[in-house]
C-alpha cells in the first residue's frame, strides 16, 4: 500500500523552545516503526528526598524552585498540602488572592509559549528575535503581556519566580484596597491586547491530526477549576484529592526508565486541552467567543490545538482576574495574620492545583513538629510523556503517508513535542526519563 | 566589527533565571543590537563554535554536567556563573547532607542504579568562572547592569555589604523581632529593598554568603533569639549548604 518512502531516521539533539532538555528519536525501516520515543535528559534533581527534614514554613521555598515557570504553581500546591496537613481553612479573602496569583501564572506562562515558543514555527524564523524586526507590534504586544502577568505577581507575592508573600495560612503582607485599584486599572490597559492575541491565533492554522485519547483534570461546581476541585477524566472516573491514587497510576515501563502515569488506558493528557475539554461550559462567556472564533469546539482530539486551548484560558483567567480584583475591592482587605506555629500534631495533607501543564499534585508527610518526613509529587509533564509518545505512533505513519520529506518530519514531531508545552525540568524531579 | 556573541544554557536547574532574562521584556533590545545571541536554547533554535560570553545557569549534579561545563568553558571567552544554583550551588545541595544512596532509591526505588548523581556543586567547583551574578532567581535589573560592563570589556562589581544594610535604608523593621530566623545578616545584598524582608519575609540566603561575614555577631542574634543549631543548620542548608565554615560556626 505505502507508495510514500519506507525508511525514516529523525533524531533531534536537545528539541530547543520548549523548557528543560529532551531529544526526539523516530526511526522507521521497511514500513516498520521500530523506534519513537522522547527521551528526556534532564539531571535528576531529587526534590521529594530533598523534602524530608524541611520545616513547614519552608517547603514552599524549597519546591517553588522546581520550576522557573510554574513556581508560582508549585507554590499554591505546596501550600495547600500543608494547610490540609495542618487542618487549616482558607479566609474568602486568602482564596481569592491566591486564585488570582495562579491565574497570573496560567497567563505569564501561556502567553510565553503561543507567542515566545509557538508563533515562530508558524511565522518559520528560529525564535521570536527575528520577530522583533518583522512583526514589531506582535513581539512588543507579547511583551507588555508578559510584563502584566510578571506585575501581578510582583504586587501580590513579591514575584513570579519564586514568589515570596505567600505562606501556610494566608500572607506575610497584604495589598492595601489602593494597591489593588491601581493593579486593576493597569490589567484594564491590555484588554485588547488580550483580544488582539484572539484575533493573531485565529489566522494560524494547526496541523491536522486526530487522536482520541483520556482527558483528565480538576473538576468543580462552581467555576472552571484551576485552584480547587475533584479529579475527572474524560472516560467518567472521579476522585476526591485525598484519593488522587486511584486515577493516577504511576508505573515504570520497560522501555524506560521513566514513571509514566496512566489511569486505565496507555497514557493520558493533561494540560489546557484536557482542561477545554472536561470543564469548557464553564468558562467565561469572553472565552467562549474566543473559543468559537479560534474554531475549537469539544471534544477536540487534536493535540496541537493544546496551544489553541491555552489562548482560550488567557481570555478566561484575564477577565476571572479582574473580576476576583473587583471583590477583593469591594470587600475591603482585613488584616489577616498567617499561623506563626505548627498546629503540634502529625499530619498528612495533599494539595492539588491546576498549572499551565495541567494537574499538579503535592502530597506531604508531617511529623508533630511541622517537618516534613514523606513526600510525593505528581507533575503534569510526566503524566504526558507516555502521551506525546503514543501520539508519535499515530502521527509518524500519517505523515509517512503524506508523504513528508524527513526534515518535514522532525520539524513536525518537534511541533508535536511543543504542544504540550512540556516543562522537562518539573517532570525529573521525579525521574530522569530515559526512554530507549 | 563582528557583534560580540551571547550564550544562554542551563545545568540542572528550574531554567527561571534564563525567564528572568526573557522578563526583562523591551530592556533586552539594546543588548540586542549591540550583540547576537547565538544560542539560547530555552527561547530558540541555533548554536555557534565560539561564545564571547556564556550566561550559564544551573549547578552540576552528574558527571555529565561536569563534562558539559567544561565543554561550555572550552568555547567560552567570558564565563559567567548565573544565578544560586551556578554560583554557590542553590537549593541542589540540600541533598549532600542526606545519605546519596537513600536519596536515590527515595526517588527511585528499585531503579536507583540507573540515575548516577554526585554531590552538586556551583560552576566554579569545576571550571573557571569570571563572573557570578547571584540570586534565586537572578534580579533583571542586576542582569542587565551587569551585561552592560561584561559588554563594555569591564569586571561587574557585586554587592559586598550584607541585607541588613538595604533594609536598615529601607526602614524595614528586622525580622528578628517578628520572631523570623533571617539570613540578612551574613547573606551579600543586591536584592533588598525590593524583595523578601521588605514583602515581611526572612532571608533564605539565595544570594550566599558576603566576603568575610560577621559569623561572631550572627552567633550572638542567634544564641539571643534561642535557636537551636539544627534550626540554624536547617535555615543554611537551603541555599549555602556548601559553606564548611557555616557548619562549623555552628
Amino acid at each position: 500500500m505505502a507508495k510514500a518512502a519506507k525508511t525514516l531516521d529523525v533524531r533531534v539533539d536537545y528539541v530547543t523552545r520548549v523548557e528543560g532538555h529532551g531529544n526526539i528519536r523516530a526511526r522507521v525501516e521497511d514500513g516498520e516503526l521500530v523506534e519513537c520515543q522522547l527521551e528526556v535528559i534532564e539531571s535528576p534533581r531529587f526534590f521529594e528526598a530533598m523534602l524530608r527534614g524541611r520545616s513547614w514554613k519552608d517547603a514552599m521555598f524549597l519546591t517553588t524552585r522546581i520550576c522557573g515557570i510554574c513556581a508560582c504553581g508549585h507554590g499554591s500546591a505546596s501550600l495547600k498540602a500543608t494547610e490540609d496537613a495542618m487542618g487549616f481553612v482558607r479566609s474568602e479573602q486568602t482564596e481569592r488572592l491566591r486564585r488570582i496569583v495562579l491565574h497570573a501564572e496560567q497567563l505569564d506562562s501561556h502567553w510565553l509559549h503561543v507567542y515566545f515558543l509557538v508563533a515562530p514555527d508558524f511565522f518559520g524564523v528560529p525564535s521570536v528575535i527575528p520577530l522583533a524586526k518583522t512583526h514589531t507590534d506582535v513581539v512588543l504586544r507579547a511583551m507588555r503581556l508578559k510584563a502584566l502577568a510578571t506585575h501581578i505577581c510582583r504586587v501580590l507575592v513579591g514575584r513570579h519566580t519564586h514568589p515570596i508573600g505567600m505562606v501556610p495560612g494566608g500572607y506575610m503582607k497584604l495589598p492595601s484596597v489602593r494597591v489593588l485599584k491601581d493593579l486593576r486599572a493597569e490589567v484594564a490597559k491590555v484588554e485588547a491586547d488580550v483580544q488582539a492575541t484572539v484575533d493573531l491565533f485565529a489566522t494560524l492554522k494547526m496541523p491536522a491530526f486526530e487522536r482520541e485519547t483520556e482527558y483528565e483534570s480538576i473538576t468543580n461546581a462552581d467555576e472552571y477549576a484551576f485552584f480547587d476541585g475533584d479529579l475527572v477524566t474524560s472516560d467518567g472516573d472521579r476522585a476526591r484529592p485525598r484519593d488522587y491514587g486511584q486515577i493516577i497510576h504511576e508505573s515504570i515501563v520497560r522501555h524506560s526508565s521513566a514513571k509514566h502515569v496512566k489511569n486505565k488506558r496507555e497514557s493520558l493528557m493533561v494540560g489546557a486541552l484536557a482542561r477545554f475539554n472536561n470543564n469548557h461550559k464553564q468558562l467565561h462567556p469572553k472565552a467562549k467567543a474566543a473559543a468559537e472564533k479560534l474554531g475549537l469546539k469539544a471534544p477536540c482530539h487534536n493535540t496541537f490545538h493544546n496551544n489553541t486551548a491555552q489562548v482560550v484560558e488567557t481570555v478566561h483567567c484575564y477577565y476571572d482576574v479582574l473580576r476576583l480584583l473587583d471583590e477583593l475591592i469591594q470587600a475591603g482587605i482585613r488584616d489577616e495574620k498567617p499561623p506563626m506555629e505548627w498546629s503540634g500534631e502529625a499530619g498528612e495533607g495533599v494539595g492539588i492545583v491546576e498549572v499551565p501543564r495541567g494537574t499538579l499534585v503535592h502530597h506531604y508527610q508531617y511529623d508533630k513538629k511541622g517537618i516534613v518526613t514523606g513526600a510525593n509529587l505528581v507533575i503534569p509533564t510526566n503524566q504526558n510523556l507516555a502521551n506525546i509518545e503514543a501520539d508519535f505512533r499515530a502521527y509518524v505513519p500519517q505523515l509517512m503517508k503524506e508523504g513528508k520529506s524527513q526534515d518535514e518530519i522532525r520539524h513536525a514531531l518537534e511541533m508535536l513535542v511543543r504542544a504540550y508545552d512540556p516543562c522537562i525540568s518539573c517532570s525529573t524531579h521525579l525521574v530522569e526519563v530515559e526512554f530507549r | 566589527m563582528a557583534k560580540p556573541t551571547l550564550m544562554f544554557d542551563a545545568l540542572s536547574c528550574c531554567e527561571g533565571c534564563e525567564l528572568q532574562v526573557v522578563n526583562c521584556g523591551p530592556a533586552l533590545l539594546p543588548i540586542l543590537e549591540r550583540a547576537d545571541i547565538v544560542r539560547f536554547r530555552e527561547a530558540s533554535d541555533g548554536d555557534a563554535d565560539h561564545y564571547d560570553i556564556a550566561f550559564v545557569e544551573g549547578s552540576i549534579v552528574t558527571e555529565h554536567d561536569v563534562e558539559k561545563a567544561k565543554e561550555i568553558r572550552a568555547k567560552t571567552g567570558v564565563l559567567v556563573a548565573l544565578g544560586a544554583c551556578a554560583t554557590i550551588g542553590g537549593v541542589n545541595v540540600v541533598k549532600n547532607f542526606q545519605d546519596p544512596d537513600d536519596v536515590s532509591e527515595y526517588v527511585y526505588g528499585d531503579k536507583k542504579a540507573w540515575f548516577p548523581h554526585i554531590p552538586a556543586r556551583p560552576l566554579k567547583a569545576e571550571v573557571k568562572v569570571d563572573a557570578e551574578i547571584h540570586g534565586c532567581p537572578i534580579n533583571p535589573q542586576e542582569f542587565l547592569a551587569a551585561a552592560k560592563c561584561l559588554l563594555m570589556g569591564k569586571p561587574y562589581k557585586q554587592p559586598n555589604y550584607p541585607v541588613c544594610v538595604d533594609c536598615k535604608l529601607a526602614d524595614n523593621v528586622c525580622l528578628w523581632h517578628k520572631g523570623l530566623p533571617c539570613l540578612g545578616i551574613v547573606t551579600r545584598a543586591g536584592c533588598a529593598p525590593f524583595l523578601c524582608p521588605s514583602a515581611g519575609h526572612k532571608c533564605i540566603g539565595c544570594r550566599g554568603l558576603v566576603d568575610d561575614p560577621n559569623a561572631q555577631a550572627a552567633k550572638d542574634v542567634m544564641a539571643e533569639f534561642g535557636l537551636t543549631v539544627d534550626d540554624i543548620l536547617r535555615e543554611f542548608r537551603l541555599f549555602q549548604g556548601i559553606y564548611d565554615e557555616v557548619a562549623k560556626e555552628a
